[in-house]
């Protein structure tokens, strides 16, 4: 069902020769924020040069305090064709929501 | 480049060439020493980010075409300072200076204004250049100039990655392909004869005495930095005669009027154009 995100071939690339550069995708820790949130992806030969790559294109305007990337194809997606069994299951429990519930009688400070 | 203030959108107390106009708007008084002096290290700025910007769009991949035009934008910005507490000396603006100057009244290195070669000469150029500036920067941070040293405080948090991406790109050109390593040692040979002029002291040095940094006090500890990224990166430090320029600044390349003359073309063809 989950399959890894395979690394994205730049189409100006092939055919000529040239290597590619792997894909890394980034996340980037606000000031306010307490988590990474996903910024986007980009292109890096090596780690070193994709946190300095990540710097340059995703905190120009003062985003950041923490940048993580991650090689894309470290990443594992869940099968968007499989949209509909993997992520039905939830619908009609709502039970699993606090807001499901009554008070009961007789309970203080709710 | 404009005199017009922006509102200022980021936060913190960066010292921006807005606030330099503000000083000079103020009454500062700037001596012709001093203003030949910020003039030196203005249009070395001016031209790199000039060479610089023509990577936009021709980088060997997006990410560098950023990376590339990021740091031109530094460069602008402490050029835009340095000319505008320059032009204080003598009445004129950032862009008079800029755009209305001959090559003759232009004061920058040789290095500054070779041309860009392939991506390997850019990062030897860089390389040196932001090796330069940084130890110059940090000393000019105790310069008896408050402006100057504050221009230099703003600068060399840049310049720091300035030396950072060129070390980067030095130790993986290097110590890359054989095809890599041709290239940036091909490009470190034909910079090097540029490389004496930066370290030269002359009698403008003398006279601004605890103002200006020595330029001859920092060739050591370049030479300390790049022999210690080029023996990591596999290179070696060329070993080539220097070339003929001019301690003053007073004489250029055969390179800077082109550059100019694609520089200022735009201001000259239409005097104040704004947009």
């Amino acid at each position: 069902m989950a399959k890894p995100v395979e690394t994205v071939e730049t189409p100006a690339a092939e055919g000529h020769g040239k290597q590619t550069w792997p894909l890394w995708e980034v996340f980037v820790r606000s000031s306010r924020g307490l988590s990474h949130v996903h910024a986007g992806s980009l292109h890096a030969p090596d780690a070193e040069m994709a946190v300095r790559n990540a710097r340059d294109l995703y905190t120009r305007r003062n985003e950041g305090v923490s940048l993580w990337v991650v090689p894309a194809s470290a990443i594992v997606a869940s099968d968007p064709d499989a949209k509909d069994e993997f992520f039905e299951s939830p619908k009609g429990k709502d039970y699993r929501h606090a807001t499901y519930y009554t008070k009961s009688e007789g309970v203080k400070h709710l | 480049m404009s005199g017009e203030s922006a509102t200022r959108i980021t936060p913190g107390n960066a010292f921006r060439p807005e606030d330099v106009a503000a000083q000079v708007a103020q009454g500062l008084e700037v001596s012709e020493d001093v203003a030949e002096y910020a003039l030196r290290l203005g249009d070395d700025a001016l031209i790199l980010a000039q060479r610089l910007g023509w990577w936009i769009s021709r980088a060997p991949e997006l990410e560098e075409d950023i990376a590339l035009g990021n740091i031109a934008l530094d460069e602008i910005g402490h050029a835009r300072s340095f000319l505008t507490y320059a032009g204080a000396a003598w009445g004129k603006s950032e862009d008079d200076l800029a755009y209305f100057r001959g090559e003759d009244g232009f004061r920058s290195s040789f290095l500054v204004e070779q041309p860009n070669g392939d991506f390997g000469k850019t990062i030897a150029r860089q390389l040196v250049i932001s090796v330069y500036q940084h130890e110059l920067y940090s000393r000019l941070v105790d310069s008896a100039d408050a402006t100057l040293a504050a221009i230099a405080a703003k600068a060399l948090k840049e310049v720091d990655y300035h030396r950072d991406h060129a070390r980067q790109w030095a130790l993986r050109l290097g110590d890359g392909t054989e095809e890599s390593n041709r290239r940036i040692a091909a490009g470190l040979v034909s910079v090097w004869p540029y490389v004496d002029q930066l370290f030269q002291d002359d009698e403008l040095i003398e006279r601004l005495g605890g103002v200006a940094v020595r330029p001859s006090e920092l060739r050591e500890p370049f030479d300390a930095y790049i022999a210690a990224v080029l023996a990591e990166a596999g290179l070696e430090v060329p070993q080539v005669p220097h070339a003929m320029t001019d301690k003053s600044r007073r004489r250029h390349s055969e390179h800077l009027g082109y550059l100019l003359a694609e520089m200022q073309v735009l201001a000259r063809e239409h005097p104040g154009a704004t947009w």
